[in-house]
């Protein structure tokens, strides 16, 4: 059962490890490029596994913001992890060592949380590990990769993946917003929020990080209020 | 900065750790209330559109090539490509308006 079950989770884990390998090139390449080494960019690949809190993250080391602004984003941004965990902790075996829910906790991210709550029936941890296997190494090892890559690329060639992450954020969001009228004002009220943020002189003021608290507590909190979804 | 970072890298560890393990080892029951349901799940669409917008306009060279970028992962994501194509197709973009616009007067 193991075995099989640990099998299955790395057949599953070949496409989210390839594109993580992807995804996480970007944070690299970013991460150096703000002052980070390679190590302390590939440091935070392996003890985060997870997008936007990590380019939220350096954005605060960045900025230099307070261990608390730190802890407050991660919170908000990672809020969703807290759903699927709810969600996974059903779908777990309940026959297997409590343990077991510890090691699966850190490997709760968006596309793994998508393949275990997609099989059929319990789910046995061996089967997140298989995942895990490949999607953290993937995860890791294109943070390094692009890091490295960041400190001996040309800036046109920089200047030009600069916009990947933000691509892939837009792959993310854009199309449930075509399906769904509630993402799609959700994601247009988030812009637009965004904006006053980054242009309106005194909104100027409060640092990245809080911005993004702000925006989306405040537009998901009213999304939610008006548009509540009864599947979500 | 070279003095926290390991503590910055360790609040955002644990926080992000904590979150995905808490409701795995201490919940027995799912969420009911359709509110905080909704709200969980509006998160990612608002935070991640916010995190995208408008930084994606400053992140080239210029705020031109920015925009061309913009449009292009717009129009690549409108038409359900995977995140990978997405964001080829706007690194590409970005690329060639930074080298037309080099040819402006």
């Amino acid at each position: 059962m193991k075995a099989e079950s640990f099998k299955k989770g790395l057949r599953d884990g070949i496409p989210i490890g390839l594109g993580y390998f992807a995804v996480s090139f970007a944070f690299g390449m970013m991460a150096v490029q703000g002052g980070l080494t390679i190590w302390q960019a590939g440091l935070i690949s392996l003890t985060n596994l997870t997008s936007a809190g990590q380019f939220a993250g350096l954005e605060i080391i960045f900025a230099q913001g307070t261990y608390w602004e730190m802890a407050l984003t991660q919170l908000v941004i990672n809020l969703r992890y807290c759903l699927m965990s709810f969600s996974l902790s059903q779908k777990l075996r309940r026959d297997v060592p409590w343990a077991h829910r510890y090691l699966v906790a850190f490997g709760v991210t968006d596309e793994i949380f998508g393949v275990s709550a997609s099989q059929p029936g319990k789910v046995h941890p061996f089967y997140n590990y298989g995942v895990m296997c490949l999607a953290i190494p993937g995860w890791t090892i294109g943070t390094v990769i692009g890091a490295f890559s960041g400190s001996v690329l040309p800036d046109f060639i920089m200047s030009a993946l600069s916009v990947a992450i933000y691509g892939m954020f837009l792959a993310v969001i854009v199309p449930p917003a075509k399906k769904n009228r509630s993402v799609l004002a959700v994601v247009i009220a988030a812009m637009a929020v965004s904006c006053l943020f980054a242009w309106v002189p005194v909104l100027q003021q409060v640092s990245s990080g809080f911005v993004i608290i702000i925006i989306t507590l405040l537009v998901a909190g009213i999304a939610a209020f008006i548009a509540p979804v009864e599947e979500a | 900065m070279r003095g926290n970072i390991y503590i910055y890298i360790l609040v955002m560890a644990g926080v992000t750790y904590l979150i995905r393990m808490l409701p795995l080892v201490l919940s027995r029951r799912e969420i009911k209330n359709v509110h905080v349901r909704s709200f969980l799940y509006y998160v990612p669409y608002a935070c991640l559109a916010a995190m995208t917008f408008p930084a994606i306009l400053s992140a080239p060279g210029s705020l031109l090539a920015g925009a061309v970028g913009f449009a292009a992962a717009l129009v690549a994501a409108y038409f359900e490509k995977s995140l990978l194509t997405v964001a080829v197709v706007a690194c590409c973009a970005v690329f060639i308006a930074e080298r037309v616009i080099a040819f402006l007067p």
